[in-house]
């Protein structure tokens, strides 16, 4: 049996594919690529993790997966992403606790629910049933919501959460059966380099030479990429979640509001899982917990939902997001250093985009397919100047 | 199956230990989060000793340390949390 969470195995020498980070963008990008490639032809490919599975963001996420979106690129991508979610536990045969509940998004201010009604519509162009509804349908919807100072909500019913781990270790264990070689306790601590071309990887355990390396490495990726010297906009920013007590099923949706940066679930393990933005945090990769955190999530939840004061709180932890300027992510080749690509700076969102992000990363190595995605998301905007927008991101 | 439970708040088995150190996770974390022991109401206070005695007599990689510990130290209420913040002033 494949092992999936200590580095037992031998590395190999060499591979057509390294990716870097065992994360769920970097295991569904792998196991896309084993799948899509044709038979005889499988590409070799090696995934190598500092960590252990589900140590970084993919493993430290709320599980929100939602098509309410800004940006038609966004909503497009999301829509399929559900789809694969939806079908995933039948498909990699393991139980990802996939619940459709909705998402609610709370307008509080007269400019928040413009934002919403025009991405509403947008959505609805894109086939969604996103409707902008008033305060008393929101109430109706979740009993508990003090709505008095609520304009108006954006609704999906279609959107849903997962439980993350089980989707990261789903990808793990299908993309093991198809032959990748999976290395989790392993860091990277430098690229192999033949001019400016990148060759492969150099861990503690060895050297893997490679044709291309792939950069799945969420907020390390910034990291990994310095190793040849090429700076990424994006920076890692410490964000703080928590679950509580569980408590009987009562709570259909993921509420947000993108205002605070408040958002709450409730999962299927009864818990109700939320965080809120927090600007004031340490720079750089950080992975504390604060009694500061708790206590704004506190405030803003029992504002929304004054029911729950005599909720406790039972844990909380801290991820970390990979945030670019722009509020895009970095994807696809990166032109000061040929053989070297990024799937990065997805902004708090990677995981559930990750479903078909990793299908269209691995079409468009093996098969130069979706040119116009990976280069409106190439890192060379930056250096082009011509950026991109998305006002919808939580937390 | 064996019934002998080694995390009570959620309800882990020994043969779910068992399990996860057959499919390869051998380190406390890993483990911890393949079988969901010590992520209930005691937060590992009763159980994580236990499991990482097991995990190291059965060739496990148990460091120096139990896993990660998820304050706060025991359960708190949303109130009693929002009151504090109010008394400490903390804006976002």
């Amino acid at each position: 049996m494949t092992s999936l969470g200590s580095p037992t195995a031998t590395l190999p020498e060499s591979a057509d594919y390294v990716i870097v980070g065992a994360g769920i963008m970097g295991l569904a990008t792998a196991w896309n690529l084993a799948r899509l490639a044709d038979g005889e032809a499988r590409p070799r490919i090696v995934v190598i993790d500092k960590s252990y599975l589900c140590g970084g963001a993919s493993g430290r996420n709320g599980g929100g997966v939602r098509a309410q979106w800004s940006s038609e690129t966004n909503v497009e991508l999301m829509k399929r992403s559900i789809a694969i979610a939806a079908e995933f536990a039948t498909r990699m045969r393991i139980n990802v606790w996939f619940r459709r509940g909705g998402y609610l998004f709370l307008a509080r201010t007269e400019a928040r629910a413009k934002e919403l009604e025009a991405s509403a519509a947008l959505q609805r162009e894109h086939g969604l049933p996103t409707r902008v509804i008033e305060p008393s349908e929101a109430r109706a919807i979740v009993p508990e919501l003090d709505v008095s100072r609520l304009v108006c909500a954006s609704w999906n019913p279609d959107d849903g959460v997962v439980f993350p781990w089980s989707f990261v270790w789903g990808y793990a264990r299908a993309a093991a059966s198809l032959g990748v070689s999976i290395h989790t306790h392993t860091e990277v601590t430098d690229l192999i380099t033949e001019g400016s071309r990148v060759r492969g990887v150099v861990t503690p355990r060895g050297s893997v030479r490679a044709e291309r390396v792939l950069v799945c490495a969420g907020a390390w990726s910034p990291e990994i990429t310095r190793m040849v010297g090429v700076e990424l906009p994006s920076r890692p920013h410490r964000h703080e979640i928590c679950a509580s007590e569980p408590l009987k099923p009562f709570l259909r949706p993921l509420v947000g509001d993108l205002e605070s940066g408040l958002y709450f679930s409730q999962s299927m393990r009864g818990e109700i899982v939320g965080g809120i933005s927090n600007a004031r945090v340490p720079e750089g990769i950080d992975h504390a917990s604060s009694m500061r955190f708790l206590g704004l999530y506190a405030s803003a939840l029992l504002e929304a939902m004054p029911r729950l004061g005599s909720v406790k709180i039972l844990r909380q932890w801290a991820g970390c997001y990979d945030l670019t300027p722009d509020g895009n992510p970095l994807c696809g080749e990166v032109d000061e250093a040929p053989g070297l690509y990024l799937m990065s700076g997805f902004q708090g969102h990677g995981f559930m985009i990750a479903p078909i992000m990793g299908e269209l990363f691995a079409k468009h190595l093996l098969f130069a397919e979706e040119r116009a995605l990976f280069e409106r998301w190439n890192l060379r905007r930056y250096r082009e100047g011509r950026l991109l927008h998305e006002s919808m991101i939580l937390g | 199956m064996s019934k002998i439970i080694v995390c009570r708040c959620e309800d882990v088995t020994l043969s779910e230990l068992e399990r996860a150190l057959a499919l390869g996770y051998r380190d406390l974390e890993s483990v911890k989060r393949h079988t969901a022991f010590g992520t209930g109401y005691c937060q590992g206070k009763q159980c994580v000793a236990l499991c990482a005695a097991y995990l190291a007599a059965h060739g496990g990689a148990v460091g120096e340390a139990p896993f990660t510990p998820r304050p706060p130290t025991r359960p708190v209420p949303l109130a009693h949390l929002a009151a504090l913040a109010r008394e400490e002033g903390e804006e976002p």
